[in-house]
């Protein structure tokens, strides 16, 4: 996973099984994990759940608001309507009252009236006829010849004989023109009764709904009680159309309900049954339409949840891979001091050992040194056995051997010493070019390029010159070990932090095997066995670089080389600081 | 005249073995097991050499050192060293010993420095000789006072 290599924090790597795991404290992942999940979970999820209690929240608010409107418009509509057919039919109630038949069949009696109704009223009446008890209309006025017609027998004139009023639907009729009718009865006789018949055009509905502002692609519109239009309606079909919806239930309140169209999409449907007609005045909104704002706020919502929670969990992984970085870098100090510490310690340990070992096998040595010289003298004195050179070869070879067992105690002395330092003023290239010197004949026999580089005016400081040369000689006699004829050795000088000077010595040599480096500096430990080396002179070396207050570190890779860091003190450090 | 010297250490086998060495080299050879015993020796007869091993259980080789030199100040000492005691060494050179050489030590060496200490005192007694021979020219008389 790509993400996981970005994110991976670099010691997650490391080795569970390293080469003295023992001593580290930590397990870093399981830290690092820790850190991330709680740190991660304390802040991400109240941040999570105070989003989604947000969504929710203004979810609903917004829908409310929708919901709010669109009864708001319905019942004020639904007012406006109810208001509109109440006024006419009591300005029809009033002029049956007030005329007696007679007048009513006058038709210029009638002319007035309907001109007064169209003054008083406005738009919306267009005809009035007076129709007598057998369903004749006996008067007519308006722009249609409808005198003489015979409406007996018809449902709306049947309605009105029985109840007194009639409002119809929106109908064709004989004229052609979408149009409804309200009819009044007058007079009292069951026989002798008239009706007032005026028809309304549907201009005044459809300019009260085509002129609502409705958001969300809304439409108004009326229906009758079948779900026949009334009204032309933007997006349901025209009028005496059929509404391809459902027909709603019938409530005495204004109501809401969510539908959907053959498109599929959702609506929210407001509608009220008007009392005083056939009609359902209804107001239908796109859901999707009205909820535009909230896909904006809804996306702000989801586009914040997801910004401020990478910033969080990046800042997190950071932080963590940061703190448990440094606690790693610590632990690893740590460590390394401890090793050093133990290091140090078996390194004195062995010292001591080496110093008592080489004591008690001296002593014997120079017994048998003495009994062996004194052997060689007899031989030479007494004549029997001045030419026998087998038994002169033989003590000869003792007397080498104890020779040789001397040469490694003394030097194992030398690595146990415990000399005061002799601190003097020195100049390190001075140094290494006095060592250079000493060995400079076998780096030309075998065409080692050696190259020294000491930056121009490096401050001489105070170090004991002796040990500083012997440690330079085991090292550069070491890499000659190392290299092949004519390889190379560098060796530099710097100055590091304020009271250390490092000369690094750089071989293209053989190198030391992982396995090996943890020992070299042990006495007795050679990789020259049997080619003369006795494997001390890297303890030797140790000894020294503790003795002058440095430490010596050593990296090296098989085939490559090897490179010696020999850190020297620029300030001499005293024997009781030492201890 | 044989050079006369004076071996001390504790080490029974290795006094031995070079006393012997050493007369078959025609020296005058004395032992003495311990510092206190080497010390009591010194007071008693005049050596020209003494080989003086540092590290000795009953008297340590600085005092026996300082015993020695304070009897007789022209004896030559020569110090042998076996252990870390390159330290003592020096402070015993310090102190007027002639040298000192490290255990096992080569025989060449040891006589020669031997030899070296012996010619050191016998030219160091010719000069009081010659001193003295001075002053009994020049003064007569204060042989006789001193």
């Amino acid at each position: 996973m790509n993400l996981w290599r970005i994110i991976k924090p670099p010691f997650w790597d490391r080795g569970e099984a390293a080469p003295g795991t023992s001593h580290h404290q930590f397990d870093y992942r399981r830290i690092w994990k820790l850190a991330v999940i709680l740190t991660g979970g304390v802040s991400l999820l109240p941040l999570i759940v105070i989003t989604v209690v947000n969504y929710t929240a203004m979810q609903r608010a917004i829908e409310s608001e929708f919901q709010l409107r669109a009864v708001r418009i319905v019942s004020n509509n639904r007012r406006a309507i109810s208001f509109f057919l109440t006024e006419r039919k009591a300005a029809l109630d009033f002029i049956v009252h007030d005329n007696s038949l007679e007048d009513l069949k006058n038709p210029e009696r009638l002319a007035n009236i309907l001109a007064d109704l169209g003054r008083s009223f406005g738009g919306g009446f267009v005809d009035l006829g007076v129709i007598d008890a057998s369903g004749h209309q006996v008067n007519y006025v308006g722009p249609y010849r409808l005198e003489g017609k015979d409406y007996s027998g018809q449902e709306w004139f049947e309605q009105v004989a029985e109840y007194g009023v009639h409002v119809s639907d929106v109908f064709l009729g004989f004229r052609k023109v979408p149009h409804m009718v309200i009819a009044v009865k007058g007079g009292t006789d069951v026989d002798s009764f008239y009706v007032l018949r005026a028809a309304l055009s549907i201009r005044p509905f459809e300019s009260l709904l085509s002129n609502l502002e409705l958001s969300g692609e809304g439409d108004a519109f009326l229906i009758n009680r079948e779900g026949v239009l009334q009204t032309p309606s933007r997006h349901y079909g025209d009028v005496l159309g059929e509404l391809p919806l459902p027909l709603p239930k019938y409530t005495p309140q204004t109501q809401l309900m969510e539908e959907r169209n053959a498109a599929g999409e959702e609506l929210l449907i407001g509608y009220r049954y008007i009392e005083e007609g056939p009609f359902i005045l209804m107001v239908v909104k796109k859901k999707k339409e009205l909820m535009k704002p909230w896909d904006r706020v809804r996306l702000e919502l989801i586009v914040f949840l997801l910004v401020s929670a990478t910033v969080i969990l990046t800042v997190i992984l950071g932080m963590s891979t940061y703190m448990v970085r440094r606690i790693q870098v610590a632990d690893e100090k740590r460590v390394a001091t401890l090793h050093q510490v133990e290091y140090a310690n078996k390194m004195a340990s062995i010292g001591r050992l080496a110093a008592s070992v080489a004591h008690e096998i001296n002593n014997p040595l120079a017994v048998i040194n003495e009994k062996a010289g004194l052997l060689q003298d007899l031989f030479k004195l007494k004549k029997q056995y001045e030419h026998d050179e087998r038994l002169l070869g033989l003590v000869d070879s003792v007397v080498a051997s104890v020779d040789r067992a001397g040469t490694i105690t003394k030097r194992l002395l030398n690595f146990a010493r415990n000399l005061e330092a002799e601190v003097e003023e020195v100049r390190i290239e001075e140094v290494i070019e006095q060592v250079l010197g000493f060995i400079g004949k076998e780096a030309e026999l075998r065409d080692i390029d050696i190259r020294l580089e000491v930056p121009e005016d490096f401050p001489p400081f105070e170090c004991d010159r002796g040990k500083l040369q012997q440690i330079f000689l085991n090292i550069i006699n070491n890499a000659f070990a190392a290299v092949e004829d004519g390889g190379h050795l560098n060796i530099r000088v710097e100055k590091k932090k304020p009271d250390f000077v490092v000369a690094i010595f750089e071989d293209d040599g053989c190198g030391i095997p992982e396995e090996d480096l943890a020992r070299i500096f042990e006495p007795f430990y050679s990789t020259k066995t049997g080619q003369g080396g006795t494997g001390l002179g890297l303890s030797i070396t140790y000894g020294l670089v503790q003795e002058i207050g440095g430490h010596i570190q050593v990296k090296s890779q098989v085939g490559k080389g090897t490179r010696f860091k020999v850190y020297i003190p620029t300030r001499a450090v005293g024997k009781e600081e030492r201890v | 005249m044989k050079t006369r010297v004076l071996i001390v250490d504790d080490e029974q086998e290795f006094v031995e073995a070079l006393s012997e060495r050493l007369s078959l080299r025609d020296y005058d050879v004395t032992t003495s097991s311990s510092g206190r015993d080497a010390a009591e020796n010194v007071a008693q007869y005049n050596y020209d050499v003494v080989v003086l091993d540092v590290l000795m259980p009953d008297m340590d080789g600085v005092e026996t050192l300082k015993r020695i030199k304070g009897a007789k100040p022209l004896t030559e000492v020569i110090m042998l060293t076996g252990h870390a005691t390159v330290e003592t060494a020096i402070e015993g050179m310090k102190l007027g010993a002639y040298d000192y050489l490290m255990k096992p030590c080569k025989d060449d060496e040891l006589f020669d420095k031997i030899d070296k200490a012996s010619a050191k005192k016998a030219e160091h007694e010719e000069r009081i000789r010659e001193a003295k021979v001075k002053e009994i020219v020049s003064s007569p008389r204060s042989v006789l006072s001193s």
